[in-house]
């Protein structure tokens, strides 16, 4: 566990050493609050809840700026060749890729803390339901930390950035929109049921809706934990692969 | 020490390593020579558990890279080729890094990384960014990292590549003085360093060893002295086809 926390102050450090987390971070906190106070009509809907003015528009915010965190995770190294050194110390692969998922979590949890005001304003002019308001943020950050880990297994394959990037944005796009219930009103018509049923619950809103709304599923918890796990065992399996 | 028996490596269809065995004792300096592609590099990856390799054994210490390799590495230090380094990270920040990995902790931490600074010259860039320095300073950098835990088994790949002639002077040096209590594999193309620097030294053509022996033995083998020429008649040119006679 001490290799992990070696990893994880170095990948932290690097991240904040450079511009790249304050400026991701500042641009998602103007995306969300600009979808809030625009399509959420945070002020005018007199809702005293944050499900359907701020959550609602987060998925569309974290499907591409969170590759964009997590896109130098392995294929910097893949480039520059400091997988060799990774490679020869003795420590695990596994706390190297536990290192800098959590590293790259943190840079999350803290762009997402730093909402804090939308919930302060809340509580100021209404009275939310607090509860659901905690879950939405877990369920925010379940989410981040799913694209997160989708992200770094989409880096082990390349050593091109711009490639990870592009990639893994378009599968965490996917997932978002092909449960989105415009696209889902479409292809409804077109696929049988079972078919529609069986993508729907591939896709996110779902789980991530749920959480929203205060409903903390254990089922919902479930979904993104697997994912997170089965992407950070498949990161593993292609580093192992790769080597050979 | 170094133990390593009929080491294979294959990459597909071609056999880049061709089992290859060669063992190194405490007090040895081992130079590997050879052509571009000869299977050097990919060799001193298995041998620091980079690579798996397709079949053989490695021992270091006693200790199998292949069954326990998180164990077998504690006692290497390694160079890999291009001298890979953190550009985000200065050198001072690269070396605390590189010693905490490497299981020191506080006072220990702090010596050995001083120690390595010392040793590597590097007390001038030492507050440096990696990404700010010259190519002498980067491979001294990746050298130091290499020595910080005091390994007893030192596998440098290309040690002096890129280096000025001073450079390249002080870490034959080096590399002979850490020799004297340490196991060193190192790979050259510059056979000047075999005299310079080696106890040893063999030369691998396409995965095998071709000629092993002390410095002064491989140039009595080339029957001229030289050892240009033993290197010569031993390897295979890439550029010429296998089965045609040698014009020159």
């Amino acid at each position: 566990m001490k290799d992990v926390w070696t990893i994880y102050k170095r990948e932290l450090g690097s991240y904040f050493g450079q511009p790249i987390a304050y400026a991701i971070i500042v641009i998602f906190l103007l995306l969300s609050m600009v979808f809030t106070f625009t399509l959420g009509n945070f002020i005018e809907a007199g809702d005293a809840s944050l499900t359907y003015s701020f959550f609602l528009y987060l998925p569309f915010v974290l499907m591409v700026l969170v590759p964009a965190v997590g896109m130098r995770l392995w294929s910097e190294e893949l480039r520059s060749g400091t997988v060799e050194l990774i490679g020869t110390y003795p420590i695990s692969l596994w706390s190297v890729i536990l290192g800098k998922f959590k590293a790259a979590a943190t840079v999350w949890l803290i762009a997402i803390a730093l909402t804090f005001p939308i919930w302060i304003t809340v509580n100021w002019l209404g009275e939310p339901d607090n509860l659901a308001i905690i879950s939405g943020y877990i369920g925010a950050f379940l989410l981040a930390c799913t694209f997160l880990a989708i992200t770094l297994l989409v880096s082990a394959f390349t050593r091109d950035q711009v490639i990870c990037l592009i990639v893994s944005s378009a599968i965490c796009i996917g997932l978002v929109f092909a449960t989105f219930d415009p696209f889902v009103r479409q292809y409804s018509k077109t696929f049988s049921p079972e078919v529609k049923d069986a993508i729907t619950a591939l896709g996110v809103w779902d789980h991530f809706l749920s959480l929203a709304r205060g409903a903390f599923r254990l089922q919902d918890v479930l979904w993104f934990a697997s994912i997170i796990i089965a992407s950070l065992l498949g990161t593993s399996a292609i580093l192992s692969a790769k080597r050979s | 020490m170094i133990e390593v028996e009929n080491l294979t490596k294959r990459f597909g269809t071609k056999l880049a390593v061709d089992h290859l065995s060669f063992t190194v004792q405490k007090g040895e300096v081992l130079g590997f020579l050879g052509p571009n592609g000869a299977g050097k590099s990919t060799t001193m990856r298995m041998v620091t558990g980079f690579l798996p390799p397709t079949s053989g054994s490695i021992r270091i210490c006693g200790t199998s890279v292949i069954e326990n390799p998180t164990a077998a590495k504690r006692h290497i230090g390694y160079l890999p080729e291009s001298a890979p380094l953190y550009n985000d990270m200065t050198v001072t920040g690269f070396l605390n890094f590189a010693a905490e990995i490497r299981g020191l902790t506080g006072t220990a931490k702090k010596e050995a990384v001083s120690m390595a600074i010392e040793t590597c010259f590097l007390e001038s860039v030492a507050r440096q960014s990696i990404d700010t320095l010259s190519k002498g300073y980067r491979h001294r950098t990746c050298l130091a990292q290499s020595l910080l835990h005091d390994p007893e088994v030192l596998i440098l790949d290309e040690p002096t590549d890129g280096l000025d002639p001073n450079q390249k002077h002080e870490v034959r040096q080096l590399i002979r003085r850490l020799g004297e209590k340490k196991v060193v594999l190192f790979s050259t193309h510059i056979l000047e360093e075999v005299e310079a620097a080696c106890t040893r030294a063999v030369i691998v053509d396409r995965g095998r060893i071709v000629v092993d022996g002390t410095p002064e033995e491989l140039k009595e083998k080339s029957g001229t002295g030289s050892l240009t020429d033993l290197f010569r008649q031993v390897t295979t040119r890439d550029t010429e086809p296998e089965t045609s006679e040698d014009a020159a």
